[in-house]
């Protein structure tokens, strides 16, 4: 009697326990984009993959605080940013992995190895075809002239996307510049910020402003939705020279937690996350860009042009980012 | 039955009872009559437990109930409560409310009593009924009837007809005296209004800044008030001014005053005011009979009519007012004289407060 | 002679000391639970963040503070303008329509907030139908923006407050005529006689509805994140996930919380004094003003106007988009989802219902301060913003897993991950929406009533079964529907605490928001809102019938 009651007890109070082939992921990836990889990995290799989706500040917290009983394995996330901030914390390990290292530039995964991009977001200029001519448009230093006097508009400061944009403007141009060049947007903002990216197209489109700042992929589903706005993109800092170090991108991306109790199966996850197989579908659910060079992006994804990127490592982004966001605070950027 | 010894209750500074002192017999009702304030439901949540007593013992039948390190909680002292607002449970009929308290007799039991206190109370069309449904006064019978029916063996009664109409309240105080002498209940009433203390008790004690000044039947109190608070407290009458003239004789503006009963005063005795003391004695309405042939006349100040009589308050030579209850064939105008005579059974008088003191109006 | 002989009665003494420890027996675990992950957000402040905290107090925290006191003033003033007079009118007027408004104006609840705010912010934005339908038509450049503080706290007043309607209106029905007769007997105009009686006697049941829209407010990040409006509690996530300081988060935090804290006992201060017991005699006479004319033309226009704007109009474009979505995302995964929701919500109303109770019955039966303060603390968690409260509530859990791992010889997880721990942590955040409607039932039972009892011979528990619960009915379906509706909604502790696959709707809500995808949102958004409609209309049904 009272082994059946402490064995309902245990049912009642804890977790089923890990089993040999599975692996344990904390995505701040949601369920939409991840599941489908997930599946198919197991369906491929019969390893199990359990995940919990949460944003990153709350995943990293509890990484933190489960410590070394973390159940763990892997920590996707989607930018670089947290990236960083999670090695910082100490909550990856280093991963040596030849096949990471060839599938992932350098550009886009962790000088210290601790995390890897997977898929590549581009920040770019989305502009009315109406009302502005695609010459007008060069850079993202130029949206603070005053020509685009209240003509700019703008998805709120407090998006990592933004932060990570301003971050590297400053590894380029060192703070003082980029602040002024800061304030020169905000300036020139038609309204307040927006609270996402799509409100932002939505408002160029009706004609509120001109030109706007956004992932590609918010331009890519809009235009679905509603293929007659008189929007399109533009790709900056293309020219060569100095300013011209090309397109922000960011990435989404994950690395192996520092207590993980699956390390070879999270390691062996993350290298089939990078591979052809499943690079295109990662970044084509999402109308983003494979970060391994060998895939071809999704035809219509394609079909917004190439572009040059901007080669600095995205962990810049991540370390820069701090002070990226104390610096729109000062420049008013809300 | 319930007896109560030195029974005396503080909140912080404030003594609120003094010193009380009182016993009921079995089927015997009781009743504190007081202002607000005066104690008097301090008392009888004392005597309930549902305050904790300080010093002093209260007994039933014969056991202490609480004393200074000894309480039986409320829920075991087998008394009946009937509140001023009445706490019926609304939630449930009015059957459920009287058999609330019924819990441990077997079903066949419960429905019985719950009949016949019903019947008692006369409310077996309502049976069902659900408090809210009920007019005030059958609300009120329904909590006596939930009080009576677990048999406890006290009543308490707390200002139990304060929310009903004056008429409802007389004729529903005289029903409640009539079901608990009928079933030999024993009961302690607390109330402000001294006509329902007088329908509903047997004795009474009236209650002042937390002493008992008096305890006794309603025609004592009425009659033989032992102070000035009493004197004031119960019925009608005004305080006039007098000199002890003999052993046996008060003067006033009236008259000489025969204390034919030897005339309770004062703590005692209006002898031992000693021969020319000045005095106040209390006059009811009742000790001033209308007589137009009497050579005493007093003018007609305030007339208010009572049906059968009018209680005329009437103005004396010297200024003194008195009032006096005539048969209403007898109609006087304002400021009319009429005539006069003292009927006084027996004198009630009080030593006269120095000029400065308050004066105790009556 | 039948009954107990004095010498049976136990020493005063004893029974005192044993009556005394009774309560605090069920208290103290209770309190424990919800006061521990608001202390250990507390704690931050032993250890701060300097350079955060002095960087948000140049340039954060002065516009905050500002946003953050207008929002409360103006959201505080809108639930109460909306819920009272709401529910006056439903509870003791009569006008058509009554009948259905009296439930329906409880509907915008069963909608998320920020799902509502969003719908709100598409239909009246620049880009949005309207203000080009007016551009494109009559030339009208520019509406009043949606997107400031009046429209933050007009979208949030509609949204939150069936709270204070919910609770205002049980207090109005439990007062009956007879108060109001009774003023304007005293020679009070109708309108004199609401405002000097029916309004006083029915606070405690306003300002625990009020107090809930506050804390609600103030912990809010989701709605006005939509409107880019800054509050503390937006601070408070920058803090966080933008620089990276979850010290300086929790700093922030527990000031949000001393200043709630301050608040609270200011307000139970002031109405411990009074007592708002209503007698049944008083309360007895049902029966409705009957409105005509102009007047219930009036009433009908007001309710009719609150409904369509708060419910009507953002559940008719929830639900046009969940139409639009429904045949690409609706799959068998959602009876999962909404299961979970049912499971969870449901489980969690009734922990947190009866946790409440326990609480406000052992504060009524022992109204000391101790207790009473006890209380207030242990219902804090409300005010904190739910991420938050959801990493204070897991890191003691992460520690204690972790002793009885390293120590204990525990193999793998614990308590983290299971639903025990997930139930718990909403009580730390929920039990302030059931104690406030359970309190203020219980203050309007009076006293006589529990003497009755008492000398009746019926205490302690079977007095809970036999009076107060029955008593009581109205008031915990109350606290119940309400919490049950909020667990639906709820993310932060769900998204932390939940086990492995214990996907909600909320969590589906979270998933579609957080890439932009409105649209796809209001599938689970609309099955959150039918599913939290069951019980407002249960909760209705019930309380209509309440005296019969």
């Amino acid at each position: 009697m009272r082994k059946l009651l402490l064995a309902s007890l245990a049912l009642l109070v804890t977790a089923a326990s890990a089993s040999a082939a599975e692996v344990v992921v904390y995505s701040a990836r949601i369920e939409q984009l991840i599941k489908p990889l997930f599946d198919a990995y197991t369906k491929e290799t019969g390893v199990q993959v359990k995940f919990v989706t949460d944003k990153e500040g709350p995943l990293m917290a509890r990484l933190k605080a489960e410590g070394k009983n973390t159940p763990a394995d892997l920590l996707i996330t989607v930018d670089a940013g947290n990236l960083w901030q999670a090695s910082d914390q100490g909550l990856l390990r280093p991963v040596e992995s030849r096949i990471l290292e060839a599938n992932i530039p350098a550009h886009l995964r962790d000088p210290g190895k601790e995390w890897f991009g997977l898929s590549v977001r581009a920040r770019t200029l989305v502009y009315n075809k109406n009302r502005v001519k695609a010459g007008e448009l060069s850079t993202y230093e130029d949206l603070a002239s005053p020509k685009w006097k209240d003509r700019l508009c703008l998805r709120t400061s407090k998006k990592v996307y933004n932060q990570s944009l301003v971050a590297m403007l400053i590894g380029e141009h060192g703070e003082p510049k980029t602040e002024t060049m800061v304030r020169g947007w905000v300036d020139n903002l038609a309204t307040a910020p927006f609270p996402d990216d799509t409100k932002a197209l939505e408002a160029v489109a009706a004609g509120l402003c001109d030109v706007t700042l956004v992932n590609t992929y918010y331009f890519g589903r809009l235009m679905q939705k509603k293929p007659n706005l008189p929007l399109a993109i533009f790709w900056p800092n293309q020219n060569t020279g100095a300013g011209n170090a090309g397109v922000h991108v960011n990435v989404s991306g994950a690395g192996v937690t520092r207590y993980a109790k699956h390390p070879e199966e999270a390691i062996r996850l993350l290298e089939w996350l990078s591979s052809d197989k499943a690079q295109n579908l990662y970044a084509d659910m999402n109308m983003e860009y494979p970060a391994n060079p060998a895939i071809k992006p999704d035809p219509l994804v394609a079909s917004w042009g190439s572009f040059k990127p901007n080669l600095i490592n995205v962990a810049e982004a991540g370390r820069l980012q701090v002070r990226a966001v104390k610096l729109m605070d000062r420049a008013g950027y809300k | 039955m319930l007896t109560l010894e030195n029974v005396a209750q503080a909140y912080g500074r404030k003594q609120v009872l003094q010193n009380v002192s009182f016993e009921l017999a079995a089927g015997e009702i009781g009743c504190l009559l007081g202002p607000s304030g005066c104690g008097k439901t301090t008392a009888l949540r004392l005597v309930a437990g549902f305050e904790s007593l300080q010093s002093g013992r209260i007994l039933l039948d014969g056991g202490q109930v609480a004393g200074p390190d000894q309480a039986l909680p409320p829920e075991r002292r087998r008394l009946g409560l009937v509140f001023q607002d009445y706490a019926l449970f609304p939630h449930l009929s009015v059957t459920g409310n009287i058999g609330f308290g019924l819990g441990s007799l077997p079903r066949r039991e419960r429905e019985a009593r719950v009949d016949e206190m019903l019947r008692l109370v006369g409310l077996s069309q309502e049976a069902r009924q659900y408090p809210h449904q009920l007019s005030g006064g059958q609300q009120q019978r329904v909590a006596l009837a939930r009080a009576l029916a677990p048999r406890p063996r006290l009543l308490l009664l707390d200002e139990p007809f304060s929310n009903l109409d004056v008429e409802l309240r007389e004729k529903l105080s005289i029903e409640v005296r009539d079901i608990l002498k009928h079933e030999g209940i024993t009961a302690l009433l607390v109330t402000h209004d001294q006509h329902e203390a007088f329908a509903m008790a047997d004795q009474v004690g009236v209650m002042h800044a937390g002493v008992i000044q008096q305890w006794g039947t309603p025609y004592d109190l009425y009659h033989r008030p032992r102070n000035r608070f009493v004197a004031g407290f119960i019925g009608q009458g005004v305080l006039l001014p007098g000199v002890v003239r003999s052993a046996h004789q008060v003067q006033v503006e009236l008259g000489m005053l025969q204390g034919v009963d030897a005339a309770e005063c004062d703590g005692g005795s209006c002898l031992t005011f000693g021969i020319g003391t000045e005095v106040e004695v209390l006059i009811r309405p009742d000790d001033i009979l209308h007589d137009d042939d009497s050579p005493l006349q007093a003018e007609v100040e305030r007339r208010a009519f009572r049906g059968a009589e009018f209680l005329y308050t009437l103005r004396l030579p010297s200024g003194a007012r008195v009032l006096t209850q005539v048969s209403s064939h007898h109609d006087h105008a304002i400021g009319e004289k009429i005539g006069i005579r003292l009927d006084v059974g027996h004198v009630v008088a009080f030593r006269r407060p120095p000029p400065d003191a308050p004066r105790g109006r009556a | 002679m039948p009954w107990p002989l004095i010498a049976a009665a136990p020493p005063r003494g004893g029974s005192r000391l044993s009556a005394a420890l009774a309560p605090w027996l069920a208290v103290l675990p209770i309190a424990l639970i919800s006061v521990i992950p608001v202390l250990v957000v507390v704690s931050s402040l032993v250890n701060p963040d300097r350079e955060t905290w002095d960087h948000l107090w140049q340039y954060e925290l002065p516009e905050v503070l500002g946003n953050s006191f207008w929002l409360v003033l103006g959201v505080g003033l809108g639930v109460t303008v909306l819920g009272v007079s709401l529910a006056w009118l439903t509870a003791t007027c009569h006008f058509p329509g009554r009948a259905f408004f009296n439930w329906a104006l409880l509907l915008p609840l069963a909608l998320p907030a920020y799902v509502t705010a969003f719908v709100w912010l598409g239909l009246l934005d620049f880009s949005g139908p309207l203000a080009t339908w007016l551009r494109e038509t009559h030339g009208i450049l520019r509406l009043p923006p949606i997107r400031s503080r009046g429209g933050v706290i007009l979208v949030m007043s509609l949204a939150f407050y069936p709270y204070v309607y919910l609770t205002a209106r049980v207090a109005f029905q439990g007062q009956g005529r007879r108060l109001m007769e009774a003023a304007q007997s005293l020679g009070l105009s109708r309108q004199a006689a609401f405002w000097r009686v029916a309004l006083p006697m029915a606070r405690p049941g306003i300002v625990a509805g009020l107090m809930l829209a506050l804390m609600e407010t103030l912990a809010d990040f989701g709605t006005v994140a939509v409107f880019n409006y800054n509050t503390f509690t937006t601070s408070i996530y920058k803090a966080w996930f933008s620089l990276f300081s979850l010290p300086a988060a929790s700093q922030l935090a527990s000031l949000l919380i001393f200043f709630v804290l301050i608040v609270a006992l200011l307000e139970y201060q002031s109405r411990a004094r009074r007592s708002y017991a209503v007698s049944t005699r008083a309360a007895s006479t049902p029966g409705r003003i009957r409105l005509r004319g102009w007047r219930a033309a009036l009433a009908l226009a007001w309710c009719g106007v609150v409904f369509t704007l708060a419910f009507a109009l953002p559940a008719g474009q929830i639900l046009a988009w969940a139409a639009g979505v429904w045949a690409a995302d609706f799959d068998a995964r959602y009876l999962q989802f909404a299961w979970h929701s049912l499971l969870l919500s449901g489980l969690g109303a009734l922990l947190v219902g009866g946790l409440a109770m326990t609480l406000a019955y052992a504060q009524r039966l022992h109204p000391t301060p101790a207790m009473r303060v006890t209380a207030r603390l242990s219902t804090l968690g409300y005010a904190l913003p739910g991420a938050v409260l959801a990493v204070g509530f897991f890191i003691p859990v992460a520690w204690l897993d972790n002793l009885l791992i390293d120590h204990l010889g525990f193999a793998g997880q614990t308590l983290g991950g299971t639903l025990v721990v997930m139930l718990l942590a909403y009580c730390t955040r929920f039990l302030a929406v059931s104690f406030g409607p359970v309190e203020s039932g219980l203050t309007r039972v009076s006293r006589s009533v529990d003497e009755a009892a008492q000398s009746l011979g019926v205490v302690g528990a079977r007095r809970l079964w036999r009076i107060h619960l029955p008593m009581l009915r109205v008031s915990m379906l109350s606290a119940a529907a309400l919490t049950f509706v909020d667990l639906m909604k709820e993310l932060p502790i769900t998204l932390m605490t939940r086990p492995f696959g214990w996907d909600t709707l909320a969590v589906r809500v979270f998933e579609m928001t957080s890439e932009g995808e409105w649209e796809r949102a209001a599938l689970p958004a609309a099955a959150i809102a039918l599913v939290g409609l069951l019980p407002v209309v249960f909760l209705m049904r019930n309380t209509e019938h309440a005296h019969t």
